[in-house]
C-alpha cells in the first residue's frame, strides 16, 4: 500500500501517485496542452463558471435529487440508503455534466467538431446533445457489438444529428471505440475536440473530467447533511473508467469517516476470466494515454473485458482510482452480472426506478455492504432511529437504454423475438431460476 | 506540466548530444553510410510475425538485402492507435494467430545475422513496460537490435528508457510532428539518438498519393533544433516520394506499401519493391541535398 498523508482532493495531475501521465503520440501533445491551458484558464474565469452553472441549472436539471429508498433497503435493517439521482439529468445520466463542460471548452478553443467514444451510449448521447446545443459537428465511435446491444441509443444519437461509426476492430467494444476516436483525432486535431467520456486518458482528461463531475459529490454532501444532519458512513458507485465514481467520491475524499466503495464489473465471475475488474485483477500498465491498472496478458496485450453492461465493459480504469486503491482510501470490489441484475430488479420492484445496469453494480455493492455490517453486528433490526448506518449510492444513469438487455436477461421476451438492441449474451448469462 | 526527465546525455546543447556520447549508434552508422554513398537512407517497416514468423524474417532480410539501410520491426499490439488499417489488419492477424513477444528477439537476431542494415524495433510502450524496460533493452541489445521507435512515448515519460538505452547502447527514436511546438522539437531532438522520426502528416500510417508539404517544414525545424539526422515517415510509398524527400531529409520511411507487398506477394515482393524504392534514394550527385 502506498503511504499518503494530507489531502486527497484536487490532485492536479498529470500524476496520481505513480499513475496517470501522458502516453500519447507526439501529434496530439500540442492539442492536449491546448486543452489543459484552456481548461485551467476557464476554471478561473467567472464568466465560464457562470455559464456552466447556468447550463447545469436550466438545461441539465441540477441539482439532481437525493432520494431515500426505504423499500429497497427493507431487508437491510439498521441501514438507510439514499440515491444520488443522476438518472434524472437531461439525457438520463451523469455523463451530461462533463459533456457540457468540455463542449464549452471546445467552443472556447474555436473547435467546430466533437468526437467521442461510447460504450452503452450514454456518453455518446450526451455528446450528440451538446453538439446540437452548441451547433457543432459530431462523430461518435461505438464498438459494433455495442451498437447492436444499444441500438436505441444509436438511433437517439443519429436523431440528434451525430454520425455514429461502428468500430469493427478488436473486441468491437468500448476499448476499440477509443482507439478509433484517437486515430480520428490525430488526423483532425485542428478542428476537432476529442470529448473523452471518463476519467482516464492522457492528462489533463482525468483531472478535468473529475472537475466537471465533482458537482455530483458536492451536491450529495450538502443534501445528506441537510436531510440527515451528518455525513454518510459510505458512498458507493460503479466503476468502469470511473467518472461517476470520482464525481461522487471527490467531495468526500478528505472526510476520513466516509468509506468509499467502487464497484467493478465482475462479469460472469472474476474466476472465469470474463469480467472487467481491472483494479481487482489488472496489472499496472499503459493504455489510452495513462499509466493505470489494466487487464493485460504477460506480453502486455490488452485482454478483452466482459460485462453485461456495455458502459463498464472496459479493461482499464482511471488513474486516480488506481491511486485511491493503492493508498487504501477507496475500496474496489467486483460485482458479477447475476448479483448486479438482482439489485437491478430489486430497485425496479421496490421503488419504481429502472436503473442503468452500470448503476445496478453500485446498488448491489451497497446491499452487500449492508449485509456485511449486519453480519459483523454493526447494525441490526434493533438499531435505534438516528443510529442507522447511512449509504449514498450514485444512481449514475437510468435504465431506458438497458430495457432490452434486462428483459432478455429476465426472460421477459418471447424466444422468437430478437429485437435490435437485444443481447444474446444476456440470455446465455441468465442464471437458472432467474425470476420473471 | 510534467517534469522533463531526459537522462544524463539529453540535456546538452542541441546537435551535440549524439556525437558526444560514447555510444556506438548502429542506426547512425547506417544512415551516415548511406549519406556517404550519396543516398537518402531508406528505412523500411514490417510487422514481426506477419504473415508468419518465418516469412517475416525472410521479408526483412529481403528488405535489407535490396537497399534498405534501416529495418523497422513493428511489434504487434492490441491497441495500435498510430496505425492505419493495413498495418492494423496485419498485426491483428498476427496476434490472432497467437504471436508472442519472445519471437521478436528471434526475428531480430536472424535478420541482423543475414543483413547489414541496422534493425530497430517499433513498439507501443506497454509492451516494453510489461516486460520491464531494463529486460527489454537487454534482450534487444543481445539480439543485435539497434534501438526503439516509440510512437506513444514522449520524452517527458521516458526517464527509465533514457537510462536503459544508455546502459545498453540503444538508439531512441522519438517522433516529431507538424503540431510540435519549437520547444518540443528541441526536447525531442535532444532526447533522440540515431535519428529523429519526422511525422509528415497529421494522421496515422498509410500510403498516400503525395507526400505532405508539411514534411519539409518538420524536417527543417528538427534540423534547426540541432537534429543531425531526420527521417520522414507516414504516407511514403513510391521512389518519387523518396527522391522528393531526399532533397531535404536524411531518410525516408516506408511502411504500409511494404506490408501490402508482403501481404499480396510474400517476401519476394518485398525485395522487388525495396529495390524499386531504392532507385529513388539515389541522389543525382553526392551531397545534393
Amino acid at each position: 500500500m502506498i503511504e499518503h498523508t494530507g489531502s486527497y482532493q484536487n490532485q492536479p495531475g498529470p500524476y496520481f501517485g505513480p499513475y496517470g501521465g501522458r502516453w500519447m503520440p507526439e501529434s496530439l501533445i500540442a492539442a492536449l496542452e491546448e486543452v489543459d491551458r484552456t481548461f485551467t484558464e476557464a476554471r478561473d474565469d467567472p464568466e465560464f463558471t457562470a455559464e456552466l452553472q447556468d447550463l447545469f441549472t436550466n438545461y441539465v436539471n441540477r441539482p439532481s435529487l437525493l432520494t431515500e429508498v426505504p423499500r429497497f433497503a427493507q431487508d437491510s435493517p439498521g441501514v438507510r440508503i439514499f440515491l444520488k439521482r443522476e438518472d434524472l439529468n437531461h439525457t438520463g445520466s451523469h455523463k451530461i455534466n462533463n459533456v457540457i463542460g468540455q463542449a464549452l471548452l471546445a467552443r472556447r478553443m474555436g473547435k467546430t467538431r466533437l468526437i467521442a467514444e461510447t460504450g452503452a451510449g450514454q456518453h455518446g448521447v450526451a455528446t450528440a446533445t451538446a453538439a446540437a446545443l452548441f451547433g457543432l459537428e459530431c462523430t461518435v465511435y461505438m464498438g459494433e457489438v455495442d451498437t447492436q446491444r444499444q441500438a436505441l441509443n444509436v438511433a437517439r444519437m443519429e436523431m440528434l444529428g451525430a454520425t455514429v461509426i461502428p468500430v469493427t476492430t478488436g473486441a468491437r467494444t468500448l476499448k476499440d471505440a477509443i482507439n478509433e476516436a484517437l486515430r480520428d483525432w490525430v488526423a483532425s486535431v485542428d478542428t476537432t475536440h476529442y470529448l473523452l467520456g471518463t476519467v482516464t486518458g492522457p492528462a489533463p482528461f482525468p483531472a478535468m473530467v473529475r472537475y466537471f463531475h465533482s458537482v455530483i459529490g458536492e451536491e450529495a454532501r450538502e443534501q445528506i447533511l441537510a436531510q440527515v444532519g451528518r455525513l454518510p458512513d459510505a458512498v458507493c458507485a460503479c466503476v468502469g473508467g470511473g467518472s461517476n465514481a470520482i464525481g461522487l467520491f471527490h467531495a468526500f475524499l478528505d472526510d476520513s469517516g466516509v468509506e468509499l466503495y467502487g464497484l467493478e464489473a465482475g462479469g460472469k465471475g472474476i474466476s472465469t476470466g470474463e469480467h472487467a475488474a481491472s483494479i481487482n485483477l489488472g496489472r499496472t500498465g499503459v493504455l489510452h494515454g495513462a499509466r493505470t491498472y489494466l487487464m493485460q496478458d504477460e506480453d502486455g496485450q490488452t485482454i478483452d473485458s466482459h460485462s453485461i453492461s456495455a458502459g463498464l465493459d472496459y479493461p482499464a480504469v482511471g488513474p486516480e482510482h488506481a491511486w485511491l486503491n493503492d493508498t487504501g482510501r477507496a475500496t474496489y470490489e467486483p460485482v458479477d452480472d447475476a448479483e448486479c441484475m438482482d439489485a437491478f430488479q430489486r430497485l425496479c420492484r421496490t421503488e419504481g426506478i429502472v436503473p442503468a445496469i452500470e448503476s445496478a453494480h453500485a446498488l448491489a455493492g451497497a446491499l452487500r455492504l449492508a449485509q456485511r455490517w449486519a453480519d459483523e453486528g454493526v447494525v441490526s433490526a434493533s438499531t435505534a432511529a438516528g443510529e442507522e448506518k447511512i449509504i449514498v449510492i450514485n444512481l449514475s444513469g437510468r435504465g431506458d437504454k438497458d430495457v432490452a438487455t434486462a428483459a432478455k436477461y429476465f426472460g421477459m421476451l418471447p424466444d422468437a423475438a430478437t429485437p435490435e438492441g437485444g443481447d444474446a449474451e444476456a440470455v446465455a448469462a441468465r442464471p437458472e431460476g432467474a425470476q420473471n | 506540466m510534467t517534469e522533463h526527465n531526459t537522462g544524463q546525455d539529453a540535456g546538452q546543447d542541441a546537435g551535440q548530444q549524439v556525437e558526444t556520447t560514447a555510444i556506438r549508434s548502429l542506426t547512425t552508422q547506417s544512415i551516415e553510410a548511406a549519406r556517404d554513398a550519396g543516398r537518402t537512407a531508406l528505412i523500411g517497416y514490417l510487422p514481426a510475425g506477419f504473415p508468419t514468423v518465418e516469412d517475416s524474417i525472410e521479408a526483412a532480410v529481403a528488405l535489407g538485402n535490396n537497399g534498405a539501410d534501416v529495418i523497422e520491426i513493428g511489434i504487434p499490439y492490441s491497441d495500435p492507435v498510430m496505425d492505419g488499417p493495413v498495418i492494423q489488419a496485419a498485426t491483428s492477424q498476427v496476434l490472432a494467430d497467437g504471436f508472442r513477444i519472445d519471437a521478436v528477439f528471434d526475428i531480430i537476431r536472424a535478420v541482423t545475422q543475414r543483413t547489414d542494415a541496422a534493425v530497430v524495433v517499433m513498439t507501443y510502450w506497454n509492451i516494453v513496460d510489461r516486460m520491464g524496460v531494463e529486460t527489454f533493452a537487454r534482450r534487444l541489445a543481445e539480439a543485435g537490435g539497434a534501438g526503439i521507435v516509440t510512437p506513444d512515448l514522449v520524452p517527458e515519460e521516458a526517464g527509465a528508457w533514457f537510462e536503459a538505452s544508455d546502459r545498453y547502447g540503444l538508439d531512441r527514436i522519438f517522433l516529431t510532428a507538424p503540431s510540435s511546438t519549437d520547444e518540443r522539437v528541441k526536447l525531442i531532438t535532444e532526447s533522440s539518438r540515431g535519428f529523429v522520426y519526422g511525422v509528415s502528416v497529421m494522421g496515422v500510417t498509410g500510403a498516400r498519393s503525395e507526400v505532405s508539404t508539411a514534411a519539409e517544414n518538420v524536417v527543417a525545424r528538427a534540423h534547426a533544433a540541432g537534429a543531425p539526422r531526420v527521417a520522414v515517415g507516414l504516407g511514403i510509398s513510391k521512389p518519387e516520394h523518396i527522391r522528393e524527400i531526399g532533397a531535404y531529409a536524411d531518410g525516408a520511411i516506408v511502411g504500409t506499401a511494404l506490408v501490402v507487398a508482403l501481404r499480396d506477394g510474400g517476401p519476394a515482393a518485398v525485395g522487388t519493391l525495396t529495390a524499386e524504392l531504392a532507385t529513388g534514394a539515389v541522389k543525382n550527385s553526392r551531397g545534393d541535398a
